[in-house]
């Protein structure tokens, strides 16, 4: 099974042996991807059927609210945290940064681009709430509490201090270049460090 | 399945936590499974307060299928095709490990002169056995409830013995609810006129007062959902109630053959020694009161599993131990379960255990 764009970027950027944190880990695609890499891995998500499942494939993976359990993880105590496309759902995405930049030395976040031209069309045209490729979930239901554009983000990295060390951007399974990326990138990966 | 059955003595006496020693002391065991030759294989499954070593043989008075045979067995999540499964009873107890039923050195019975236990010392008893038999570091320490003590010990005050830790429904200290329900159990016991300050071996045993304390006990095993649906309001053998007291309700009736049941097997003694053993449990206490520093250090993988219907020791005792974990930067796996059963879930049907636990231990 091929692993969807943004986590094949953090696993081919992560240093192999390296200790990583993965918070949202979902089913462990990733995870299990590094550990093949000879990474220290563990994992935090809410479903407890996702842990299950990657406990059950000998991940260490514990069932929580990366809102609220991040706190028990001791300083720098990895070399990299991962947030893959959940930043949106954080309650306070601004202290998410925050913490993910204490616990572990590097940062990997991915996320949808809330300002692809596909979601600014359907606001501008339809006067509706996108409904995309990727942002697939209506508005009365989705997780994405926190819509965040590429432009954003890179405000928010510059005032929490964090440097952007690499970025990567993507429509769909095709890179996009970084010039114009803000509208025509669906999603975006960013490796921080402060 | 096949099973050995053996009793080893330790070869010296047993220091405990309270400041005294076991002179003599006896731990009854059964394995499952084939030690392979570098003694990597093994796992030690430690025991709930009333259970005892077969958990996958018959049990020898009530001729009952072991405890977790669902779990322990050829080709089951435990698999004996693999390890070398290893169960010994706890010192306290009364299934052939010493305990206040055996004989002290004056030949008769300890009674309420046997010194108290902890947790610990029902741990130190194991490792003496895994000395005995020549087994250096566990594949893994397995344990629920008071099991689960017993494996959180290990792993706190023997890091070096077992590879992985797993933790199931089960806590690192005993609450004050936990603790009120013991001491329920404990004056059941004692206010039996046949418990007669302990000595009651070779007469009347303080049955009435042990059934009362197991029913009571049986109560906090379940969940208030699994008695509704297995019981309800339903009468017992009868079309209308009785204006008495006999057990109209079948939830009566099947708590009394649940508290009968267990005279026969247990010892009220034990009852009172295993009890109090879990009440003084306080891993954070041993450790300087910070329960992260019981870990430091650890090269253990852990895995901790609570059920959303346990009350006794609910998810929020399992996340304590795991933000602990966390803190002492410990490899830790973590899931609440879901299944209606109550404590008792760990002993019934739930494939989801099965899966993590199967998976866990590889």
């Amino acid at each position: 099974m091929s692993l969807r764009p943004d986590l094949a970027v953090i696993a081919a950027h992560v240093d192999p042996g390296s200790r990583v944190l993965d918070i949202g880990c979902g089913d462990g695609a990733l995870m299990l991807a590094l550990r093949d890499a000879g990474c220290d891995v563990r994992g935090i998500e809410l479903d407890g059927a996702c842990v299950e499942r990657c406990v059950s494939q000998g991940l260490s993976v514990v069932q929580g609210d990366a809102d609220r359990d991040l706190a028990d993880y001791p300083d720098k105590g990895f070399d990299y945290a991962v947030l893959s496309q959940t930043l949106q759902t954080a309650s306070r995405p601004d202290r998410m940064l925050d913490e993910l930049l204490r616990v572990g030395t590097r940062a990997f976040v991915s996320f949808p681009n809330f300002a692809h031209w596909r979601t600014r069309a359907a606001l501008m045209f339809g006067g509706r709430m996108p409904v995309t490729r990727a942002i697939p979930v209506s508005w009365y239901e989705t997780q994405n509490i926190h819509h965040v554009t590429i432009k954003d983000f890179r405000e928010l990295a510059r005032a929490k201090g964090a440097t952007i060390a690499r970025d990567w951007y993507f429509a769909g399974e095709r890179p996009v270049v970084r010039a114009g990326a803000n509208s025509r990138a669906e999603f975006a990966v960013f490796e921080l460090a402060r | 399945m096949n099973a050995h059955s053996q009793t080893l003595t330790l070869p010296g006496p047993l220091l405990l936590d309270g400041g005294g020693e076991l002179a003599r002391v006896e731990v009854a065991y059964e394995t499952y499974g084939d030690l392979n030759a570098d003694r990597s294989n093994a796992i030690l499954l430690c025991h709930a307060l009333t259970g005892d070593q077969y958990v996958a043989s018959a049990h020898p008075i009530t001729g009952k299928p072991g405890w977790w045979e669902r779990m322990v067995g050829p080709g089951k999540p435990i698999d004996t095709a693999r390890f070398h499964v290893i169960c010994a009873n706890v010192i306290g107890s009364c299934m052939g490990s010493t305990g206040p039923a055996s004989e002290a050195s004056d030949g008769s019975a300890y009674a309420m002169r046997f010194p108290v236990i902890t947790i610990r010392d029902m741990v130190r008893a194991h490792v003496g056995l895994l000395d005995a038999l020549g087994i250096g570091t566990l594949h893994a320490v397995v344990g629920g409830s008071m099991g689960g003590m017993q494996a959180l010990s290990l792993a706190a005050n023997w890091p070096e013995r077992a590879s992985r830790v797993l933790v199931i429904a089960s806590t690192s200290r005993h609450s004050a609810q936990n603790i009120a329900f013991h001491e329920l159990g404990r004056q059941a016991i004692m206010a039996d006129p046949r418990w007669n300050d302990g000595n009651y071996y070779g007469g009347e045993a303080p049955d009435n007062g042990l059934a009362v304390a197991r029913m009571a006990a049986h109560i906090t095993y379940l969940s208030e959902e699994a008695l509704t649906e297995k019981f309800g309001r339903n009468l017992q053998d009868r079309e209308a109630k009785s204006f008495g007291f006999d057990a109209d309700f079948q939830v009566e009736s099947y708590l009394r053959y649940q508290g009968s049941g267990f005279t026969r097997r247990f010892d009220a003694n034990s009852y009172l020694y295993i009890t109090r053993a879990m009440d003084y449990f306080d891993l954070a206490e041993e450790h300087g009161g910070k329960l992260a520093d019981a870990f430091a250090g650890t090269a253990s993988r852990f895995c901790l599993v609570s059920f959303d219907s346990d009350w006794l020791y609910p998810t929020s005792e399992s996340r304590h131990v795991v933000h602990a974990l966390n803190a002492a930067g410990a490899a830790v796996s973590f899931v609440e379960l879901s299944a209606p059963h109550g404590h008792d879930s760990f002993l019934l049907d739930v494939p989801a255990l099965d899966r993590v636990i199967g998976g866990f231990l590889g």
